[in-house]
């Protein structure tokens, strides 16, 4: 359950960025295929937050949907997992998006 | 850029009431004070803060650190992964043994709990420390980091990382390493590199393992190497029986090499 050390990382990366600030909510980007299973980083996050700045914040996670680059014909397809095949029939298909793991907004309290 | 709504602003206040599902009704006059009242349970003003920013920054930046310091020892590490008991401390055992005169090696281990893959390890008379990771799944650029600074392996030596046998999660953290290792035993499916993508795309390495076991069992090996190479095409592949000694000339050899060709 590697979501647990990915949520510890995040609210220690997020209470490091507003110093002393009451956040109030954490919008994260997670990728379909990132590896991460959103629903278990709500689970671990209120457990992780308590005692920080974070603690009783919402974490909004936004799915983000897996994009690939044909490597042969360059079109751009929907993925649902690694082994995805352009319709051209090529199995190269280059990732573009769908790995992110990032946290792109909190929102904290005005003092 | 406002990941709200699009616009040139990285700091702004909103204008709307916090509901449980958070929708946004933003009608772009970003500064000015409001009610809020969240799901989250807190009244008041607030301000967005961008950050934009990995979640496993940290563990990435401990990783460049690792790398460079390996680097800069001439250090070839790699990173052994595999399912729970597929033979990474047999294989390293094995491996150690066939060249371990040939240059310095050190080992980390990897393990919930117990030393006892460091005291197999240490049969070998190679430099080895045990890193428990107890509750954790997997090894972090952090605890690496750590294990390096005791062991403090010479220039030019062969580091030996042994992940917690776990096919998920040390996908994710970087180490350091110049590869991943994955080992995938014979006595498991053909569609592992299938179910475990993650883990298969991101290595650099893999090896067959317990191959002598073959005509006992059920596996086809060209069905495994044809799903390995759907999610990996690149992969170093060996086939290898570490108790009876089939390929293992082979793998050592490409082990060998590595140190060689350390960067300067």
């Amino acid at each position: 359950m590697h979501e647990l050390a990915i949520t510890e990382s995040m609210v220690a990366a997020v209470a490091e960025a507003v110093g002393v600030a009451r956040v109030a909510r954490v919008h994260l980007q997670v990728g379909r295929l990132a590896g991460v299973v959103p629903d278990a980083l709500q689970f671990c996050f209120e457990e992780c937050a308590r005692g920080t700045t974070l603690e009783g914040a919402a974490l909004q996670i936004d799915e983000i949907p897996a994009r690939g680059r044909c490597r042969e014909c360059g079109a751009e397809i929907a993925m649902t997992s690694f082994v995805d095949i352009c319709a051209c029939g090529c199995i190269e298909v280059e990732l573009v998006a769908g790995q992110e793991l990032r946290i792109t907004q909190v929102e904290v309290a005005v003092q | 850029m406002c990941a709200t709504c699009g616009c040139g602003t990285t700091e702004h206040e909103q204008d709307h009431e916090h509901l449980d599902e958070h929708v946004h009704d933003h009608d772009h006059e970003h500064v000015h004070g409001h009610d809020h009242v969240a799901d989250h349970g807190y009244k008041g003003d607030y301000r967005i803060v961008t950050l934009e920013q990995d979640v496993l920054a940290k563990n990435d930046r401990m990783a460049a650190r690792n790398r460079a310091l390996f680097a800069a020892r001439r250090i070839a590490a790699f990173n052994f992964t595999s399912a729970p008991g597929a033979g990474k401390t047999t294989l390293l055992q094995a491996l150690i043994r066939q060249i371990g005169g040939r240059f310095p090696l050190a080992v980390i281990e990897g393990d919930q709990e117990t030393a006892r893959d460091a005291d197999r390890i240490r049969s070998t008379g190679a430099p080895v420390v045990q890193i428990n990771t107890r509750t954790g799944c997997h090894l972090d650029a952090q605890m690496v980091n750590a294990a390096v600074t005791a062991l403090d392996p010479p220039r030019g030596a062969l580091l030996l990382i042994e992940n917690v046998g776990n096919l998920v999660c040390p996908a994710l953290f970087d180490l350091g390493e110049r590869a991943k290792a994955v080992i995938l035993s014979v006595t498991e499916g053909e569609d592992k590199p299938l179910k475990y993508p993650h883990m298969f795309r991101a290595a650099g390495i893999v090896v067959l393992s317990k191959v002598d076991l073959l005509p006992h069992l059920d596996f086809d090996v060209d069905e495994c190497l044809g799903n390995l190479r759907r999610v990996n095409p690149a992969a170093r592949i060996f086939q290898v029986s570490t108790t009876k000694g089939i390929g293992l000339p082979a793998f050592c050899d490409f082990m060998a090499s590595q140190v060689a060709m350390a960067p300067a």
